[in-house]
């Protein structure tokens, strides 16, 4: 049984202990068009500098591609290659699974390379879910998913995704004389529906780029651990998001800080909530109002108190309904309920 | 397995096994050593995974077997392998097929040498598992060589040529095996297996020389070209699709002096035409009862002929030209349609007309739509469209297009 699953040996990727250790090197350059502020751009670089110069990267359609991927001025420094917009999962699996056979056959020099397919919102949690999902099944196989999720189709002009948050203004979501809100579907909870539907999945991780070294270091986990693993990185998005570009990085502590964007990993079965999402769930630190990071916002402009009050119950509820707090959406009341007799 | 039947006395000999055409690709697949086969069940290309498969859980074949959860990712799956520098195999039927099509159209653009087998069916709705061309007649313009497979014995080899040819760096192109639902799928027939040594001088290791994706070649595959660059990389698939012809031409030549099969000329096959006056042609299975009726008319005296198309692409325009300018009328049977398409005729019949523009004689053409869905094109079918051809080539004025065994 264990040699039908049996995995290749994978790099070993120590965490980085604090931002004085992180290599110079970089992997992802210049030469890409990404916007001002972009954090998706710096969720690419961070991700190949952690994963190191023996990687292979496959990126599915999206402003990732579209913007680091002028012909003649590619940003990777590592392999890349494109695939289309529904396929990281296969992405990721077809090259783990060529390194595997050329490897065991002979026909390739044995080493352990690490594959790491991104995918954006859409790409991920719409037209792509199916895929990754059976990808996260194929544990004989070492890659990574990452889903770098600006909560929007950002690349065709923003338009909504499974992840764009409720009430957003988006292009296929304008607010109206008529209706206020033409978007009223809550965001996925990706991780966590991964994380539960995919027991053999050994690891998966929300991260944010706030915090650089706790991103990577996930990053470096998930490729080390083996197997096929997914992580889910919240990106603020200067264009589709519409706020000034220096307040990137504010806006990406803030939707933690707020419990909008619980920071967790799932290690083989076992959850640890880190960051400051730790703080909030041991009761350290106090969760901040959804009105301040919503208001900073342009998409948000049209709301109303009501709305906001509205998007405050919902995620807290996330803190004091669910089973797990920001993780499985189960009401915690079933727990204590008697099966029926 | 099938029964096998093994010639005594000789060291390297080939063997003789019962087995169906889609049995027969997956014995190609194995002698092609592939690396990465990628499966999805549709019906009727599907029996090939399974015999893969019985290959596979009896270790008669090293390959990396996966059962992707849609036709998209099999053949995405596999894309991705082939860049990683391994061999591939996968293949669908029918709406499956369509199914996977983004994956597909791609595949000829990145320069992935991928063979596919497509179990040919009617795109359903409404249900219909038989056979219709129009699943693999859908990629003839994105750069994927398409032929199409008579019999067992030709899917086998045929499998190992198109990899072969797909591989040769001046082609890297995908190539399709197209094979008759049920009619080729399914049926056994006594087929010549190679032993492996044959196969080995015949087909090279696959090699993805500086294509290869890989850290030692950190080389970034399909970027963002538009305008600037499209229009030059179309043009080298081009480039890639004519080379194609001569790369066809030395395979099947080598694979005569390897294997000692003769298929004469690689793109047609022609039967009783030498002194044929009016020739029927057509693709794949339904070559059989065409020459049973053939056979049947000549002993009437009656002249007619049979040209089976094979490689549908590259086209193999010149060598038709030639081919058909000899005779007083074609009647080209498609198993498929292309509705609302000039003279609302068969792909392969229009395809046909603009290869004959500008032959030296352009004999009087129809156009036969039949065997839709599964349905048998039977020996008087094919005496009746004989009957059209012959009237037309006597110079009687009749439609350009006729569907043959349509109930009114």
């Amino acid at each position: 049984m264990a040699d039908a699953i049996a995995t290749l040996p994978t790099q070993q990727l120590d965490p980085f202990k604090g931002v004085k250790k992180v290599p110079l090197e970089e992997y992802f350059t210049s030469g890409h068009r990404t916007c001002q502020g972009c954090e998706s751009a710096l969720v690419m670089k961070l991700m190949v500098k952690a994963s190191g110069p023996r990687t292979i990267v496959l990126g599915s359609t999206g402003c990732m591609y579209v913007a680091n991927t002028t012909y003649y001025s590619t940003s990777w420094v590592v392999p890349w290659m494109h695939t289309q917009l529904g396929s990281s999962g296969s992405a990721g699996l077809g090259t783990a699974a060529a390194l595997r056979a050329l490897m065991r056959k002979g026909k390739m020099k044995e080493e352990p390379i690490n594959v790491i397919a991104f995918c954006g919102d859409g790409g991920g949690a719409d037209m792509g879910l199916s895929a990754i999902s059976a990808a996260l099944t194929h544990t004989e196989y070492n890659f990574l998913i990452l889903l770098y999720d600006n909560e929007s189709y950002a690349n065709t002009d923003i338009q909504l995704s499974g992840l764009t948050p409720y009430g957003a203004h988006t292009t296929f979501s304008p607010p109206g004389k008529a209706k206020r809100l033409l978007h009223t579907r809550w965001k996925k909870n990706v991780a966590g529906m991964l994380a539960a539907g995919h027991p053999s999945c050994r690891y998966v991780a929300t991260v944010c780029a706030s915090y650089a070294v706790e991103m990577m270091n996930r990053v470096r986990k998930a490729l080390t651990i083996g197997g096929p693993t997914f992580i889910h990185s919240l990106d603020p998005c200067p264009k589709g998001w519409d706020y000034d570009p220096m307040q990137s990085h504010e806006l990406g502590e803030l939707a933690v800080n707020c419990g909008i964007w619980p920071l967790y990993e799932v290690e083989d079965h076992r959850l640890m909530l880190y960051g400051r999402t730790k703080g909030i769930a041991e009761g350290r630190s106090k969760r901040k109002p959804v009105r301040d990071y919503l208001l900073r916002q342009g998409r948000f402009a049209h709301f109303t108190d009501d709305d906001i009050d509205y998007f405050q119950a919902k995620v807290d509820e996330m803190w004091e309904k669910w089973i797990i707090p920001g993780v499985i959406p189960f009401a915690s009341e079933i727990v204590n309920q008697k099966a029926p007799v | 397995m099938a029964k096998v039947i093994e010639k005594v006395g000789q060291v390297e000999a080939e063997k003789e096994e019962l087995i169906s055409g889609s049995e027969a690709i997956a014995v190609a697949c194995k002698l092609a050593d592939v690396d990465v086969i990628t499966a999805y069940p549709i019906r009727p290309y599907d029996t090939v995974m399974q015999y893969v498969a019985k290959l596979v859980s009896n270790g008669e074949m090293d390959c990396e077997y996966i059962v992707a959860e849609s036709e998209h990712s099999q053949f995405e799956i596999v894309k991705h392998a082939s860049a990683a520098g391994a061999r591939v195999f996968c293949g669908s039927s029918g709406v499956g097929w369509m199914y996977a099509f983004e994956a597909i159209t791609v595949t000829p653009a990145l320069r992935i040498p991928m063979v596919a087998m497509v179990g040919n069916r009617a795109l359903d709705d409404p249900g219909a598992f038989g056979v219709e061309h129009n699943d693999a007649l859908a990629v003839r313009d994105l750069g994927w060589m398409l032929v199409w497979v008579d019999n067992a014995q030709e899917a086998l080899d045929v499998a190992l040529i198109a990899y072969r040819v797909a591989e040769d760096r001046r082609v890297f192109l995908p190539c399709a095996i197209a094979c008759d639902g049920a009619f080729l799928t399914h049926s056994q027939s006594i087929v010549k297996v190679p032993p492996q040594s044959w196969v080995n001088k015949f087909l090279p290791p696959y090699d993805r020389g500086d294509l290869l994706l890989h850290p030692d070649n950190p080389i970034t595959v399909a970027p963002q070209v538009n305008e600037d660059w499209l229009m030059e990389l179309r043009k080298h698939n081009d480039e890639a699709m004519k080379r194609a012809q001569t790369v066809i031409r030395e395979a099947y030549a080598d694979h005569e002096r390897i294997f000692g099969r003769a298929y004469g000329n690689p793109f047609f096959e022609e039967y009783m035409t030498e002194d044929a006056e009016v020739v029927l042609l057509g693709m794949g299975t339904l070559s059989m009862p065409v020459k049973v009726a053939i056979r049947q008319m000549r002993q009437q005296g009656i002249k007619v002929g049979f040209v089976r198309l094979r490689w549908f692409r590259p086209f193999p325009t010149g060598e038709l030209q030639q081919t058909l300018s000899r005779f007083k009328g074609v009647g080209v049977i498609d198993r498929d349609y292309s509705f609302g398409s000039p003279y609302f005729s068969g792909v392969l019949a229009n395809e046909i007309r603009a290869a004959l523009y500008n032959a030296p004689a352009r004999p009087p053409l129809l156009s036969f739509i039949c065997g839709l869905g599964g349905r048998e094109v039977t020996v008087p079918y094919v005496r009746e469209m004989t009957d059209l051809v012959r009237r037309a080539a006597a110079g009687e004025k009749l439609e350009t297009t006729y569907w043959i065994g349509i109930r009114q």
